[in-house]
């Protein structure tokens, strides 16, 4: 019938370039084309090279004053030669050719301003303080990002189909509470139940989820029942939350006292280190420091990051979310069920924020009402920075966890080099109007 | 033979100040193709829309195969048979062309899971059966308008509905495509399927119809068997006066005076246009013909300031201007309307007074001050001059029917007043009356000493409004036609294959 009209993709990226005349010709045949199956195991060749190089130098050579790098360069190798190998085994692989022009390394860069800035952040980190460059440091990142993980994922459901959910903060709230007050010590006197036994500790868990689904469900009704905007509609459920969830909380006998004295299982839940103590001795000395272990939150949020992934990417609701969300026209010709849709988002959204309270809860041993506030913002905030467009119809979740991860690698470096509190917020602020200036580029560019 | 397939029985319809549907029945047989016609706003759209259950009407009932359906959402709609290629396309932008396929019943791996594998081969293979060449990965989004109509097509093609509804399938669609189109109708004809089709092209209605039933106001005028019917006739029933020309005559005015030069414009991107160079003069009206895919919109934009220009010059008025944004275009007194109008002309929350003046609101200024008086009698006068069907002024244009909202924003560019308008289709979707009304006032701006660009795809339009006719060819310019004696349909088309492979060729064929 036609061939495919192929300019689209070949968009100009040099749009009002200065000079349209002249030396905007594109060179792209100068280096050549570059196969993809090339690269890829040029960058298997570089990832050996460097965890090779890496647990050379940790061994043989002295590296007292750069800490541990020697370590991390060889983690960084080991990246690089998974990346490759998915490379390799990606469709297209022999096949697709990589050109290399001016106008692609720009839109290269750009594509990928915030992992290059954040880059460039470390390095300079890395520089001043030499002491920033360790395992344990990164470990601490990836188990402060956990619980935030999980909020971040539950509001970006909400986030494609252009709406927002701002009781996510508060639902963690309410699940840290309802879960620490059915799983108290039974023999501590100052319980919040006085009479309670001690129960299978599912059961907490399973009834903190199933509260925050029910709120999760009120939003999803209101948003899909009376088409309201997501903004109002989880706005109500958010004050509403607060209210029943403070009113629970300050109920005799304890009145309001931040629960504490959580049983020791359950504290394990978010207490655990994997890769320390005893059995783990010879890791500490092959790694020449005192490795103080990886946080168990860690698996939780790689384990809800896959599922995530996996739901919004291979599952029928998942793309059922992104049509929604990029043309709810579309989606109702073509006899999608956006009612249902739109519920399943919210309450999935909720019981993610739910994990994120039990996570909280376990973690420090305790709850009070006003946990999980003000989370949402800082949710949107990471989502929006790993390129979910509150237009709706686009993210994905590797740009959420580098959203995640931007976050916190600022607020951990700035404490780290002892920056004023306040400045934090300021770079913060100039973070998130950035990353979304650069996001929205790529896609006015045409 | 009467072999009855659907029957929509006194069907009425009423919007805020509008009855769209009045008592309105239509009988569509099996293995027929049944045309839909009226002028805009006649309530065609609404009548299917009753149908694909996206709006529900206020009375009459709808029996198929004889028995009563009720039909409440698209999904019921679909599960009993019945799909349709909307008026508007709906893409998912930024998912894949399978994706948007097959949206809403994805082929699974197990409940739930989408199969990918399947889902690509699936859409391979129906790509196949309509002779579409895209790779399924392709993000719709990436898409031009005419190609991912026909991913619409092939889309409600798949569903192996009873009834295939088509809401001018063809707007954006080049004569060959519509050709090719037809080959599917037919061969879904001989299948037994019904299709109710509707269009504004006289000439493709009584190619492909068996029966014709003509709207008008939210009436039903009758219906006709195709064979009984011509041109004439159905303007006729469907205007309810006189038509005798379909297009009004040219202005001999013929002045020498270059107003916009082009010289050897090639864009940044390779496979876009390269090399091209014409000149536009005062009061004429140039014609730019070609297929889909021969980089007229990529042209045009370009020369308006919406894309990179790699190398070549524009004078304006013999003096070398660099358009790099739209604002720079208006400045120098260009207008554009643009092909993609819905995605890029149209304020939907706005009303149709608001978006007829938007594009020059401070004419209606008195400092910063606005008056409301002026704005709405400009606003009204465009509404009586293009016959825009709408209760008021003041009416959101979302509830304006397609054709209408086409001819909002024709008005809009036309209230700028600018030296050079270039229009992209601009008829695309719009009535015959209407048409003539457009074409007058594009005379008239002519008369005024404007000059215009007009692309087209409608044959019959291009020949018959244009002064002189440049055609273009996978980004070339393949030659001029400077005379309107000299202009044919054979030599339009001649040209706007001449550099054709043989493996485009046969494509275009
Ligand atoms: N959602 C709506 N709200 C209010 N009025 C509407 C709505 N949809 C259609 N109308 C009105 O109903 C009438 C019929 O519109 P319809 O879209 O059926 O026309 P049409 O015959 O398809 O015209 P066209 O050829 O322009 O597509 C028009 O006057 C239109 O303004
Ligand atoms: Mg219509």
């Amino acid at each position: 019938m036609t061939t495919l009209d192929e300019t689209s993709p070949e968009v100009p990226v040099v749009l009002n370039d200065e000079d349209p005349g002249e030396g905007s010709t594109e060179v792209a045949t100068g280096l050549g084309g570059l196969n993809k199956r090339v690269l890829s195991w040029g960058l298997v060749g570089l990832g050996s090279v460097f965890t090779v190089g890496g647990v050379l130098w940790q061994h043989q050579f002295d590296h007292s004053g750069v800490k541990d790098l020697p370590i991390i360069i060889a983690m960084i190798g080991i990246g690089l030669v998974v990346y490759g190998v998915t490379g390799l085994l990606s469709r297209g692989a022999a096949t697709d050719v990589l050109t290399f022009t001016p106008a692609k390394a720009k839109s290269f860069a750009l594509d990928n301003a915030i992992i290059l800035a954040m880059l460039g952040f470390v390095v300079a980190l890395c520089i001043i303080k030499p002491n920033f460059m360790q395992v344990n440091v990164i470990a601490d990142i990836l188990m402060q990002s956990s619980p935030k993980m999980f909020i971040a994922l539950g509001v970006s459901f909400s986030l494609i189909i252009a709406g927002t959910d701002l009781s996510a903060g508060r639902l963690v709230g309410v699940s840290a509470v309802v879960v620490a007050t059915l799983i108290q010590k039974v023999d501590y006197p100052n319980k919040f139940w006085p009479d309670l036994g001690e129960w299978f500790i599912v059961w907490p868990i399973l009834i903190a989820i199933g509260v925050c689904a029910l709120f999760g469900l009120l939003n999803g009704f209101l948003v899909a029942q009376f088409k309201m905007h997501p903004f109002i509609a989880t706005l109500a459920v958010q004050v509403i939350a607060y209210g029943a969830v403070s009113l629970y909380f300050a109920k005799p006998p304890t009145n309001g006292q931040p629960i504490g004295e959580l049983r020791s299982d359950f504290t394990a839940l978010g207490q655990t280190k994997l890769l320390e103590g005893e059995n783990w001795a010879w890791l500490d000395n092959w790694l020449g420091t005192n490795f103080r272990g990886l946080s168990i939150l860690v698996v939780y949020a790689l384990v809800a990051c896959v599922a995530i992934a996996f739901v919004l990417n291979k599952t029928t609701f998942g793309k059922n979310v992104y049509a929604v969300g990029g043309n709810p026209e579309a989606a109702k010709v073509s006899g999608v069920n956006s009612y249902v849709t739109i519920l399943i988002i919210f309450v999935l959204g909720a019981v993610m924020y739910a994990f994120g309270g039990i996570m909280e809860a376990a973690r420090t041993g305790g709850a009070t009402n006003n946990y999980g506030n003000g989370y949402e913002l800082d949710a949107i905030a990471a989502c929006v920075v790993g390129g979910v467009s509150l237009a709706g119809g686009i993210g994905k979740v590797k740009g959420i966890i580098i959203g995640v991860l931007t976050f916190q690698i600022i607020a951990y470096g700035l404490v780290f080099i002892s920056v004023n509190a306040y400045y934090q917020q300021i770079i913060k602020g100039i973070i998130i109007a950035v990353a979304v200036a650069l996001d929205l580029a790529k896609y006015n560019r045409r | 033979m009467t072999d009855t397939l659907l029957q929509m029985n006194h069907i009425t319809k009423t919007f805020p100040g509008v009855v769209a549907l009045d008592d309105v029945s239509l009988t569509v047989e099996r293995g027929t193709v049944h045309a839909l016609m009226g002028e805009n706003g006649a309530g065609k759209s609404t009548l299917m829309k009753c149908l694909f259950g996206i709006y529900r009407e206020d009375s009459g009932e709808i029996l198929l195969d004889a028995h009563p359906v009720v039909i409440n959402s698209a999904k019921q709609a679909l599960d009993l048979g019945i799909s349709m290629i909307h008026q508007e396309p709906h893409p998912v932008r930024f998912r894949s062309v399978a994706e948007n396929v097959w949206l809403g019943r994805f082929p699974q791996l197990i409940p739930g899971v989408v199969n990918h594998r399947k889902m690509r081969e699936m859409t391979q293979e129906l790509f196949k059966r309509v002779d579409l060449d895209i790779d399924p990965d392709t993000t719709a989004g990436e898409l031009s308008a005419s190609v991912f109509q026909l991913v619409e097509i092939a889309k409600a093609i798949s569903y192996d509905a009873k009834i295939i509804i088509m809401d001018e399938p063809t707007s954006s669609l080049t004569e060959a495509e519509v050709g090719h189109l037809f080959e599917i109708i037919n061969r879904l004809r001989d299948e037994g399927i019904a299709i109710i089709y509707i269009s504004h092209k006289m000439e493709e209605i009584l190619k492909i119809a068996d029966e014709v039933t003509i709207m008008r106001d939210g009436k039903r005028v009758g219906t006709w068997p195709a064979s009984e019917l011509t041109t004439d006739l159905i303007i006729n029933r469907m205007v309810g006066r006189e038509l005798t020309n379909r297009f009004p005559p040219r202005h001999e005015r013929r002045s020498d005076e270059v107003v916009l030069k082009v010289e050897g414009l090639t864009a940044t991107s390779p496979r876009s246009f390269t090399d091209v160079s014409f000149e536009l003069r005062k009061g004429e009206i140039l014609g730019i013909g070609g297929l889909v895919g021969a980089q007229r919109t990529e042209l045009v934009e370009a020369i308006f300031g919406l894309r990179g220009i790699a190398s070549g010059t524009i004078y304006k008025d013999g003096q070398v201007i660099r358009n790099d944004s739209p604002k720079t275009s208006k400045k120098h007194g260009i207008a554009l309307l643009t092909e993609e109008r819905r995605a890029t002309g149209i304020i939907p929350m706005l009303s149709v007074c608001d978006n007829t003046v938007i594009a020059n609101a401070r004419r209606y200024a008195r400092g910063f001050v606005i008056s409301e008086v002026q704005r709405h009698e400009a606003a009204e006068q465009e509404v009586r001059d293009l016959r825009i069907k709408t209760p008021s002024t003041d009416t959101e244009i979302a509830d304006l029917s397609g054709g209408n909202q086409q001819k909002v924003l024709v008005g809009r560019w036309l209230l700028t007043d600018p030296e050079i308008l270039i229009l992209d289709e601009p008829t695309r979707g719009i009535d015959v009356g209407a048409k003539y009304e457009i074409y007058t006032l594009i005379q008239n701006l002519t008369r005024q000493g404007k000059s215009i660009i007009m692309i087209s795809s409608e044959m019959p339009e291009l020949l018959g409004v244009s002064d002189r006719i440049m055609v273009m060819c996978e980004g070339r310019v393949a030659g001029f036609l400077n005379d309107p004696s000299e202009f044919s349909q054979v030599e339009v088309m001649r040209l706007a294959t001449s550099f054709m492979t043989q493996q485009s060729e046969k494509e275009a064929a």
